[in-house]
């Protein structure tokens, strides 16, 4: 029992908690501020989302590619990578899955996994470009990021349009069946929520994370760049090498994820008026997991449930659904600002440190 | 076809187009020269737009003409408020400074829509204003062929924004205050070891930077678009970012990097009038300033020009 203890009363734990918690106070006074009832909008986006099956499917849909994003940004963090790209690498991921799902006929069983390996590769391509950019000419990633992150968004509507595209429609043809990743019984079981084979894929991702930075040689390298390069330069480790390499994973992982919504939920892609925010979600589950593979799963299951729930809000309390991108930001902030969270920890680690004695 | 109109046009609507992000990395000019990376530049340029807009709404009835002034103002004091919780995190908290900022655009994103959504009875945007700023013509000298439309008709917020370059010339190269600014960016510890507050001047150089990045964006809404929406700045604060590192960090550089951003907008909207997207798709000329930036950021030689303390939180007890 004291272990269990000591592990909800863990740091690491403690401050992400806290985090939220002020995150959520933040959007309850933005709530009164604006005149509606805090309390009741966050009970309708607990029911929005528990409420009955198809709404509970749709949040695993919601918190899948949450996942993806969230390792991409968590995987970069570790080399010491700051990957605001994770929107453009999903996007990108998109267009090569649609391409892919699209014009090759193939039995599924091979269909399917080329469709994801495509996304995976654009995505993972088109993260290299901010860490070549970084490795060869000291840009700094943040920026070339954001900036790729535009490009991908009317890079993609261009591809669509220019080959996908049926004239006069806002979006591509269906992908063919046998690259589709839907799982037919479990959507059926969840009256019909798009339910896919994705949401295996990100807990297999995580796994995948988890191995590859601390059970390899590699993994290895990968950290230690991020936690200091110049020693890792003087260890002899190639740090340019690493960090394309730690943008190329990060990216794979969102590439996936933008398949994943592909071949697992639309079937189509539509010509887009703004980026799809899964990305820019996803730095969010990553800085409140801790930049871990489980705390990015954890992670993402919240944001999940409160940008799929804010629909409830609108609908329960007449809350614009903005309010909810006001919590993120806010729990960002907190845990950025640690030291003010601290000061609402402080009291706990301390009572804690006294029983110890 | 007349190239001496199509030149003077693509002046004029470079002058246009390039006051926000002069405005803007200017802003960010201060708080790095100060020490803290500002990332947040387009979140603070989204609270300047969204509050010119507003208050310009609120005002345009009583006061008609001047309420794009009285919107401009209150702008600038919103940036300047809106940055304070990013000065409170980097300073006194010591949090990464890029994380700060990402929150903070994601938190003026949110709330300005969510505002909006308030205040216009759920519309995404605000009503169209009816009273915005004119173009304003320098007598005599407008009446110069090509150079006339190109340079002396332009906003009032455009030749603000020349003038706020040089006041920032002088003011960070040849004051006290400008000295003290930069000392505190390069060595903080040397500022401190003779008497000056390097917690202070941070603070102070964070709300400036709200301050002028949120003018920027005010520009913006109360220019060209008219109105405010979640797109009226769509990434121009971290362009902004890109004119400040080319311009390496100095006004004129700055204002020289921000002209040459708002030559890809003009381009973008020049290409549109004469009716050349038959030949390039849209979707490219959309692309351009966004690629142009990274072309131009890949390309830079000599880059260690940044403030030797950028981005390290100053410790009082460390060494």
């Amino acid at each position: 029992m004291n272990r269990v203890i000591a592990v909800f009363t863990k740091e690491s734990f403690l401050v992400p908690l806290v985090a939220i918690i002020l995150g959520l106070l933040t959007g309850a006074i933005a709530m009164l501020a604006g005149g509606f009832n805090p309390i009741k909008a966050y009970m309708s986006l607990l029911e929005k989302v528990f409420g009955n099956a198809y709404n509970f499917g749709e949040t695993i849909r919601q918190i899948t590619p949450l996942i993806f994003t969230g390792l991409s940004v968590a995987f970069a963090f570790r080399t010491g990578l700051f990957n605001i790209g994770a929107e453009g690498q999903f996007i990108v991921g998109m267009i090569a899955s649609t391409a892919v799902g699209v014009s090759l006929d193939l039995p599924a069983y091979i269909h399917a996994p080329l469709a994801i390996i495509a996304g995976a590769v654009a995505g993972g391509l088109w993260g290299s470009i901010a860490g070549y950019l970084k490795a060869a000419r000291g840009v700094n990633e943040v920026i070339t990021s954001i900036m790729l992150n535009w490009v991908a968004l009317y890079l993609a509507n261009w591809v669509m349009n220019a080959f996908f595209v049926p004239s006069g429609q806002q979006r591509s043809e269906m992908i063919h069946d046998s690259a589709i990743i839907t799982i037919g019984w479990l959507s059926t079981m969840f009256d019909s929520a798009r339910l896919h084979w994705g949401t295996l894929i990100a807990v297999l991702a995580a796994i995948f994370f988890y191995v590859i930075l601390w059970k390899t040689k590699s993994g290895y390298e990968l950290r230690a760049v991020g936690l200091n390069p110049h020693a890792s330069e003087y260890a002899g480790m190639n740090v340019n090498r690493n960090v394309v390499k730690a943008m190329f994973i990060g990216g794979m992982f969102a590439g996936i994820g933008g398949a994943c919504e592909i071949l697992g939920v639309f079937h189509y892609q539509a010509i887009m008026t703004a980026q799809p925010g899964y990305g820019f979600d996803g730095i969010a589950v990553a800085l409140i997991g801790g930049n871990t593979p489980l705390g990015v799963v954890l992670g993402a299951i919240l944001f999940g449930i409160l940008t799929f729930g804010a629909a409830g809000m609108k609908f329960g309390a007449g809350v614009p659904v903005e309010l909810i991108r006001v919590v993120i930001a806010s729990v960002i902030f907190f845990v950025a600002a640690h030291g003010i969270v601290k000061i609402f920890v402080k009291p706990i680690m301390k009572k804690k440190k006294e029983g110890g004695n | 076809m007349d190239w001496g109109l199509i030149a003077s046009n693509l002046v004029h609507d470079t002058i246009v187009f390039s006051t926000a992000l002069i405005f803007a990395s200017l802003g960010g000019l201060y708080s790095e020269r100060s020490g803290v990376v500002n990332i947040a530049l387009e979140g603070m340029m989204i609270i300047g737009a969204f509050t010119g807009a507003v208050i310009t709404y609120a005002f345009q009835d009583s006061f008609a003409g001047g309420a794009p002034w009285i919107g401009f103002l209150a702008a600038g004091i919103a940036g300047a408020i809106f940055a304070l919780p990013h000065a409170v995190a980097s300073v006194t908290f010591k949090a990464d400074q890029t994380v700060s900022g990402v929150a903070l655009n994601f938190l003026a994103a949110g709330l300005s829509v969510y505002l909006t959504k308030i205040i216009f009875n759920g519309a995404g945007q605000t009503t169209t204003l009816s009273s915005v700023f004119g173009k304003w013509s320098i007598p005599v000298l407008h009446d110069i062929p090509y150079l006339g439309h190109a340079i002396f008709e332009a906003y009032p917020t455009s030749y603000l924004a020349f003038i706020m370059v040089f006041f920032t010339w002088y003011l960070v190269f040849k004051t006290p205050f400008g000295l003290r600014l930069r000392a505190v960016g390069e060595h903080p510890r040397a500022a401190d070891t003779v008497g000056i507050n390097v917690k202070k001047m941070r603070y102070m150089a964070v709300m400036i930077s709200g301050a002028l990045a949120a003018w920027g964006g005010a520009t913006i809404s109360l220019t060209t678009t008219s109105n405010f929406s979640h797109n009226t700045v769509s990434g121009q604060g971290f362009i902004a970012i890109a004119a400040l590192i080319f311009g390496k960090w100095h006004p004129a550089g700055a204002m020289g990097a921000a002209l040459f951003f708002g030559v890809a907008q003009a381009i973008k909207s020049l290409v549109q009038i004469f009716g050349l997207t038959k030949y390039v798709p849209t979707e490219f000329i959309f692309m351009l300033p966004y690629v142009l930036t990274i072309l131009v950021m890949a390309g830079l030689v000599g880059r260690s020009n940044a403030p030797a303390a950028l981005g390290k939180p100053y410790d009082t007890g460390s060494r």
